[in-house]
């Protein structure tokens, strides 16, 4: 088990940068997941560290050895593909035996490893079943079992569950987060699914347009973003915007906004320019009759315990996360408020989030 | 109305048509091949007997002329030897001749085999390699270099006859196996690169990147993975090239003559007395029609998959 580092990672097909300037801290037995829309880099930079793609220029080390430039058979990683690429003209026990036999293992250790490998993952029973006759789930596990048996210094997993239908993902979901608690092994996994990622990571990065914009655990990713992207990106539906026409200056705790005086969380830090946003996730706000942006009712979205209405307002179209008994009718004329001051002014130049008393 | 069966399957109706004209078909195209095999279990007066005889008493007289050489003597030596020792002596000695050895054919017979799956293994196992090629790296001027490779079968190869029979009296490749190897290999690359590219494209690549990322070098994840994976495009493939070298006629005609002659320029110089000894002849075209149909029998699982060139995944 090993730390994955990488240092001024750039990659570069033609005239895309696929990856622009990364850099990234991997700890050991730490479950990190890169998460983002597609074409962000993500998948570049875990074929990358696995040695799929060669970097343009920069970095990676695992453990203290620098591997950039080494062919995937010599970095002792392992990696679990989207569509598995089991191989499928061998049954399970080659597919799993297959990364040992070129280790040069005695094959009385083969067997043992594998049956203990199948034994953890719940497969020892279709052991001599052909590929073709496995379910989606099971294949899964084969594929994990094929990465496990090597005891790798590090687990490579490119959206390993988008191929799986929405019940089975959300179990092997939670076995893959008892296997990581079990072997401990460093583990990078990429997914585009923002659920995926709250509920495996240890730690989470967000990237966009090749750069990774945040780095951290998903709580903060979640409640203090550092980039409008991130805010926006993360959370269902995202963070609520609108636009700021003033400056912000140090040590100021209000807003103006069409009008109405928002208190905000008192500012560390001055905006570069005359234009800003101001943050709120849409569980922040209530709807009431008396105070905030007025606007009326567009839509309402039930989600069993909570419903979401979104909102028409002159600042454009605004998301509301409520408890399911509040009742409106579509049309409705309301107002939208905070309930708290967990609330983020962005720079409007920079996209950056202002430090203030809530984020720091 | 019929609301049993879905609307995309064919109607009983047009499902009978098909088979009759599947059958009319398969009936046409084997009527020569019958002829062909009856004859060679004919004798040399019934194989030209006319009206033709449909039913015949079988012979073997077929079989024993292609693979002997024969006499006639007069009926006073034939009196003066031994009595036969075995029943294709007797057959030639009823006929007022002896064997005096074994014709060339077994010989031309291995020629073929040699040289056609020789040249087959030749041009699978180089095509697969320039396929994986094509399909996985960026080779400079891919597409121009396809074209070529595939231009080279714009002409009937025969047009280049000449300068290969004086290129090859030069480099001393007439006449031997090798050189017939390397000329039906040459003939046949172009449609194994293209053949096999196609399948070597349906293959998706994570197959030899789990098997690089096994430990494995990209020579022994290609022996090991994808390899194993084209099988079914490796099979189609060595067919067509094992019928392409195995009944090529007129290059053999022209380049081969003792050392390395192939069975189709051999079979008809079977010459019998007073003209061609048909039932030998099609004894020989029988024998010279096995290899291919065993072969294709063989792979033809892989084949009938591999026709429809990976349109259907699984």
């Amino acid at each position: 088990m090993s730390q994955i580092k990488i240092v001024n990672l750039q990659k570069s097909f033609g005239d895309f940068t696929a990856v622009k300037n990364s850099n990234l801290t991997i700890n050991d037995k730490e479950f990190f997941v890169l998460l983002g829309p597609s074409g962000c880099g993500k998948t570049t930079t875990l074929r990358m560290i696995a040695g799929l793609e060669l970097p343009t220029s920069g970095e990676i080390y695992l453990g203290d050895e620098e591997v950039g430039m080494l062919r995937a058979s010599e970095r002792d990683i392992a990696f679990v593909f989207q569509l598995f690429a089991l191989y499928p003209h061998m049954n399970v026990r080659n597919n799993l035996s297959f990364p040992l036999k070129m280790q040069g293992y005695k094959k009385s250790d083969i067997k043992n490893r594998v049956e203990e490998a199948a034994k953890l993952l719940r497969i020892d029973h279709i052991l001599n079943s052909n590929i073709s006759s496995l379910s989606g789930g099971d294949r899964q596990r084969v594929a994990l079992g094929r990465a496990l048996v090597r005891r790798p210094k590090a687990f490579l997993m490119d959206e390993p569950l988008g191929t799986l239908d929405a019940e089975f993902r959300e179990l092997m979901c939670l076995e893959l987060k008892k296997l990581h608690l079990d072997i401990g092994a460093t583990t990078v996994y990429v997914t585009h699914d923002q659920l995926e990622a709250m509920s495996l990571a240890d730690r989470i990065a967000v990237m966009d347009g090749g750069e990774i914009l945040q780095a951290d655990e998903p709580n903060i990713i979640y409640n203090k973003p550092k980039t409008k992207f991130v805010a926006s990106f993360i959370g269902s539906p995202g963070m609520n915007f609108f636009e700021v026409n003033e400056g912000i200056s140090k040590d100021q705790s209000f807003v103006n906004i069409e009008g109405v005086k928002f208190d905000i969380p008192k500012q560390l830090e001055e905006s570069k320019g005359s234009k800003n946003f101001f943050g709120i996730r849409p569980e922040n706000l209530t709807l009431n009759n008396n105070e905030g942006l007025k606007g009326s009712v567009f839509g309402v979205e039930y989600l069993g315990s909570r419903k979401i209405i979104t909102v028409k307002t002159s600042l454009g179209e605004i998301k509301v996360k409520t408890d399911i008994s509040v009742n409106t009718k579509l049309n409705e004329n309301v107002q939208v408020k905070p309930i708290n001051n967990n609330i983020i002014i962005f720079d409007g130049e920079t996209d950056k989030s202002l430090n203030s008393e809530f984020i720091k | 109305m019929d609301t049993s069966r879905s609307y995309l399957e064919p109607s009983s109706f047009s499902k009978k048509m098909a088979a009759a004209i599947i059958i009319v078909y398969a009936v046409i195209t084997l009527i020569p091949i019958s002829w062909m095999v009856m004859t060679s279990f004919k004798n040399v007066d019934s194989a030209i007997s006319y009206p033709p005889e449909v039913l015949f008493e079988p012979s073997l007289e077929g079989y024993v002329n292609l693979f002997t050489n024969r006499s006639r003597q007069s009926q006073e030596y034939l009196d003066s030897l031994p009595p036969p020792e075995n029943w294709y002596e007797e057959l030639v000695r009823s006929r007022e001749m002896v064997i005096t050895g074994p014709s060339k054919f077994l010989g031309r017979y291995s020629n073929s085999m040699i040289i056609g799956f020789g040249s087959t293994f030749a041009s699978v196992f180089l095509g697969a390699l320039a396929a994986y090629a094509f399909s996985r790296f960026r080779v400079p001027l891919k597409d121009d270099l396809l074209f070529f490779i595939l231009s080279t079968r714009m002409f009937p190869p025969i047009a280049v006859a000449v300068p290969i029979f004086i290129m090859y009296r030069k480099l001393g490749l007439g006449d031997t196996h090798l050189g017939m190897i390397i000329l039906y290999t040459v003939v046949n690359l172009s449609l194994a690169v293209w053949l096999l590219k196609g399948f070597m494209d349906e293959i998706p690549k994570e197959y030899e990147e789990a098997a690089m990322i096994d430990g494995y070098s990209r020579l022994q994840a290609f022996f090991k993975v994808v390899l194993p994976q084209a099988m079914t495009g490796i099979a189609a493939t060595a067919i067509f090239c094992m019928i392409f070298s195995w009944n090529e006629y007129a290059f053999a005609v022209l380049l081969t003559q003792f050392n390395a002659q192939t069975a189709p320029p051999f079979i008809p110089t079977i010459i019998g007395e007073g003209g061609l000894d048909w039932p030998a002849i099609g004894a020989g075209t029988t024998l010279f029609l096995l290899p291919v149909m065993i072969f294709t029998i063989i792979l033809r699982k892989h084949l009938l998959r591999g026709i429809t060139f990976g349109a259907v995944r699984k």
